[in-house]
């Protein structure tokens, strides 16, 4: 995998050593807050509700078993013993002191990682789905082209100081797991005539104005890709709006001049650009390309088919946390960090050890974060799928639960985020522990709940089959429930039910909206999504709303 | 009519931990909330507002939060300010670890 260069090292530990030096200042009163707070900003520390929080860029969820110790070992070191895995495809840490980070930040630069650009109006940490290198169905591995347009964007002079962030995601699959519509610039790796190249998206974007990106290109050749990119942040650095925070993201400067007029600017841009670009990219591609080379996959699948078959706890955990693997001996493991009950996307150091653990020795040393806050063992031989599962068993990451019910996102909401509006946290925990008393999950099957705990989004809610929004009703918790959502290749954003509900309804109310789902779907094949697109909202909201129904009818 | 006075507390973050602190009468900043100065009147809140704000060094972004007097000193209204005496409700971290 790739392996940061000397420069890189170089260019962290100065960067670190300014930091350190910022801190002290800080400190000794010799800088103002005012003054100080975009240079934290810019080394990924936030100020939350109770602590400062560090927040550390897992470039397109990429780790190897090295990092992942280091990332527990800091957890036990300078925190509380566990991390946080984002939507963004980052850890966060909850409890760092100000003394402590620039250390933290020291630690993180011996495994070449570091919290640059997790914020400011920058071209943020690139995503790229997390089967990367590994999924059967894939056209091309994304994240050479992540790290080529991370090199890129890094410090890039032009882009420092954009009118607002700019998030870029990219998929080399068509089932699209990295949410590339919802994106500033979404790619979407594609063949034709033999040639890779991006479908280019652009303007998609959740927060308080949510909207799908719109395709501005169907087909960028690889070679003419960064050039290309560079016009629409150009384009977009001179025309997006810096009179209204709420108004600067590139969705909104799409939607106010027309997918149209952006295109012919990116067009009369790129010339211009195209021209500049001498094939030094693709040099440096081709070598980025090297170091993602897929491992030395091992023929031969073992035991598994006996072990597969002879134990249905095995076999289920199997059925519900893989995926099919380009080489017909692998498969994709994802670790839930979802057991019902606990804070979707928290790992503790002990289990941080565990899955580095697993991943060197059984894993060709790789691990992903998803934006689904959970962890992948992306490459891992069948024959070793039991002792695994055994292994994960023992640190409580065997939890079967991919894609279903409990599966959930939640971003941190009030219980430690400064901007939320209501909690998410304890509302996850408790509808996953509703649907593991039923035990009607499994019966259910996909269903993607996603909660924000404000209008911000990043739990995604606007795209969770079922979205929940928490929001500050008067001095009181309200949350309200979007239906419909979809964060797949034909990405839709949720329509709101109606009214919202008070903290302690919620849980009942997600029950009715499965029981409903349940009792109108055409056979067990039919998911929650298909149900709701077939009938509409209406049924959906008789159960959510049995009183107005009433009235209606009345 | 002149709308009715919410009483107020000066609150803020520590600049070292982070953690949550209130000014009291004193000057000083407390880290638990029924030790807050309860401030009744606008002015006064205006000027002991500027006195925290002149204490940057020890604190970050010190603000006006509303409070009501309880049984043992000054207790919070809004319930983010409750989180905020307390700590998250996923985990017993931060104020209520003890
Ligand atoms: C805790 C401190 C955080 C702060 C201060 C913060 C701030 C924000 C703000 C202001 C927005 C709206 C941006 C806009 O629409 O212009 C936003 C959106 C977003 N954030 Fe965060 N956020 C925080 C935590 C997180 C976490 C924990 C995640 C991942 C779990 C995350 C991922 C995202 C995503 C995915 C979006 C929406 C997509 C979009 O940008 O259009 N953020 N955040
Ligand atoms: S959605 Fe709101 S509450 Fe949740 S992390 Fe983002 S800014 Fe914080």
């Amino acid at each position: 995998m790739y392996a940061y260069t000397d420069f890189d090292r170089d260019f962290l530990a100065e960067r670190n050593a300014q930091f350190r030096a910022q801190v002290e200042r800080r400190i000794d009163g010799s800088l103002t807050e005012d003054e100080f707070k975009p240079l934290r900003l810019m080394n990924g520390l936030y100020l939350q509700l109770h602590a400062y929080m560090l927040r550390v860029a897992i470039p397109y969820g990429t780790l190897n078993a090295g990092q992942m110790r280091q990332l527990a070992t800091i957890a036990d070191r300078w925190d509380k013993g566990y991390g946080h895995f984002t939507t963004r495809q980052n850890i966060q840490y909850n409890w760092p002191e100000l003394r402590d980070v620039p250390d933290m930040l020291d630690a993180l630069g011996e495994v070449g990682m570091h919290a640059i650009q997790t914020s400011g109006n920058t071209i943020r940490n690139v995503t790229a789905d997390h089967f990367a290198g590994a999924a059967a169905e894939e056209v091309a591995d994304p994240r050479p082209v992540a790290e080529l347009i991370r090199q890129w964007s890094t410090d890039h002079p032009e882009f420092q100081f954009l009118p607002r962030k700019f998030k870029v995601a990219v998929t080399g699959s068509a089932q699209d797991r990295a949410v590339t519509a919802a994106h500033d610039i979404g790619l979407r790796l594609v063949e034709r005539d033999g040639e890779i190249g991006a479908t280019v998206l652009v303007g998609g974007g959740l927060g308080r104005t949510p909207m799908i990106g719109k395709v501005l290109s169907d087909f960028v050749a690889l070679p003419d890709l960064l050039p290309y990119l560079e016009a629409v942040v150009a384009v977009y650095n001179l025309l997006g709006r810096r009179d209204n925070k709420y108004k600067a993201r590139i969705k909104i400067t799409v939607h106010e001049n027309g997918i149209e007029e952006i295109r012919r600017l990116v067009d009369e841009e790129y010339i211009i650009r195209r021209a500049a670009f001498n094939g030094a990219d693709m040099q440096l591609f081709g070598k980025i390309s090297a170091d993602f080379a897929a491992p030395d996959f091992v023929h031969g699948a073992g035991d598994y088919a006996a072990q597969y078959a002879d134990d249905p706890v095995f076999r289920s955990f199997v059925d519900t946390n893989t995926a099919p693997h380009r080489h017909k001996d692998y498969t994709i493991l994802t670790v839930s960090l979802k057991a019902h009950g606990a804070t979707p996307g928290d790992a503790t150091s002990d289990q941080m050890r565990v899955l580095a653990e697993l991943a060197e020795s059984y894993g060709h040393d790789e691990l992903r974060i998803s934006h689904e806050q959970n962890v992948i063992l992306p490459h891992l031989p069948k024959r070793h799928l039991r002792a695994v599962f055994d292994a994960l068993s023992g640190a409580g990451l065997a939890t079967a639960n991919i894609g279903l019910a409990s599966d959930i996102i939640a971003c941190p909401g009030m219980d430690y985020c400064a901007l939320a509006t209501a909690r998410s946290i304890p509302v996850a925990q408790e509808i996953a522990t509703r649907f593991e008393e039923l035990k009607l999950e499994y019966e259910v099957g996909p269903l993607k709940i996603k909660i924000s705990g404000c209008i911000n989004a990043c739990g995604h809610h606007h795209v969770g089959h079922i979205g929940i929004l928490g929001l500050d009703r008067a001095g009181v918790e309200n949350y309200q429930i979007t239906l419909g959502g979809d964060g797949g290749p034909d990405a839709i954003i949720g329509e709101r039910a109606g009214p919202g509900f008070a903290y302690d309804e919620v849980v009942d109310a997600i029950e009715r909206l499965v029981r409903a789902y349940l009792a109108i779907r055409e056979g067990a094949d039919e998911t929650f999504l298909e149900t709701y697109k077939r009938t509409g909202p209406a049924p959906f909201k008789a159960t959510l709303y049995p009183a107005s129904e009433k009235a209606h009818a009345a | 009519m002149p709308r009715a006075f919410t009483p107020k507390v000066v609150t803020a973050n520590a600049l070292l931990e982070g953690d949550v602190v209130y000014l009291t009468k004193q000057g000083h900043w407390t880290r638990k909330h029924e030790e807050a100065d309860l401030i009744e009147d606008q002015a006064t809140a205006d000027i002991r507002l500027i006195e925290a704000q002149a204490l940057a060094h020890e604190v970050v972004g010190p603000y006006l939060a509303d409070a009501i007097k309880g049984a043992d000193g000054p207790e919070p209204v809004h319930f983010r300010e409750a989180f905020r005496t307390r700590g998250p409700s996923n985990y017993a971290h931060g104020k209520q670890e003890g």
